[in-house]
């Protein structure tokens, strides 16, 4: 089955983000495709590099980069809900003027087109939230 | 389009205090540029998002009622109110926006796009949906 996944909530404060990252791991070993992840809401903080929590926890952005590279997948953090949150590439510090960039490696930045073209293609969204 | 797919957009919050109804408004939007069939259903506290008369000044919030009105002119058909939800708050239809719809080809109109349904009838229209988001 071709899966979409939409995250709403931030790292560490709800387990919405582990849970898709659990419920995508799982997909993929059992063979299935995961079209998209798609980071919404609060679900944008999953996606800066400057994330530390302590070394005796998880890492809730390097479990998805990690998942990333081993599967290829596509972490797409939504750009009006990344302009509010403060989530910043390169090209998103040209525009704005922002003297700093915080995406982590893996995730890119694009819009809500993103997410229904993914809802469209798959056989099959996921939305992890409240 | 063949693709074209049944999209339903559960709103399940307050107008205020998260951030939630006014996010999902934008998916709305974009849903219905992508020409898919889509439909609204409000439940919980998300029925308030659709009562008229909303004055954000008090909270410094803007207020993005209006634009459930205009929706019609988006392509999106239905607007589902779950009654339980509306008189749990001691609401009624007349409390509502009134959304009119309009068929630019065909010139079909309706002239009111909300409607009251019951959970049995909410839950038929889910099951029959390609698509679910949940806000």
């Amino acid at each position: 089955m071709k899966f979409a996944i939409q995250v709403n909530e931030g790292p560490y404060q709800h387990q919405a983000s582990d849970s898709a990252y659990h419920f995508t791991k799982a997909a993929l070993e059992k063979g299935h495709e995961c079209f998209r992840v798609f980071f919404y809401h609060d679900g944008v903080l999953n996606g800066t590099r400057l994330t530390t929590p302590p070394q005796d926890d998880r890492n809730i952005v390097n479990n998805w980069v990690e998942l990333a590279e081993k599967y290829d997948l596509d972490l797409v953090v939504c750009v009006a809900a990344a302009q509010r949150r403060g989530i910043v590439d390169e090209g998103e510090a040209e525009r704005n003027g922002k003297d700093a960039t915080n995406i982590a490696p893996r995730f890119r930045i694009s819009g809500l087109g993103q997410l229904i073209e993914a809802a469209i293609q798959c056989d099959k969204l996921v939305v992890f939230g409240d | 389009m063949s693709d074209k797919k049944q999209f339903m957009f559960l709103n399940r919050r307050a107008p205020y205090g998260t951030i939630y109804a006014w996010e999902s408004l934008e998916v709305v939007l974009i849903a219905a540029a992508f020409e898919q069939a889509v439909s609204l259903a409000f439940i919980d506290d998300g029925v308030y998002q659709l009562v008229t008369g909303q004055d954000t000044t008090g909270i410094g919030m803007k207020n993005f009622s209006p634009t459930y009105k205009t929706l019609g002119d988006y392509e999106v058909r239905h607007m589902y109110v779950d009654k339980e939800s509306l008189e749990a708050r001691g609401l009624t239809a007349d409390d509502l926006v009134v959304v009119p719809w309009e068929d630019w080809e065909t010139e079909e109109t309706v002239d009111n796009i909300v409607e009251v349904v019951d959970s049995d009838q909410l839950a038929e229209l889910i099951e029959q949906s390609d698509v679910v988001f949940s806000f």
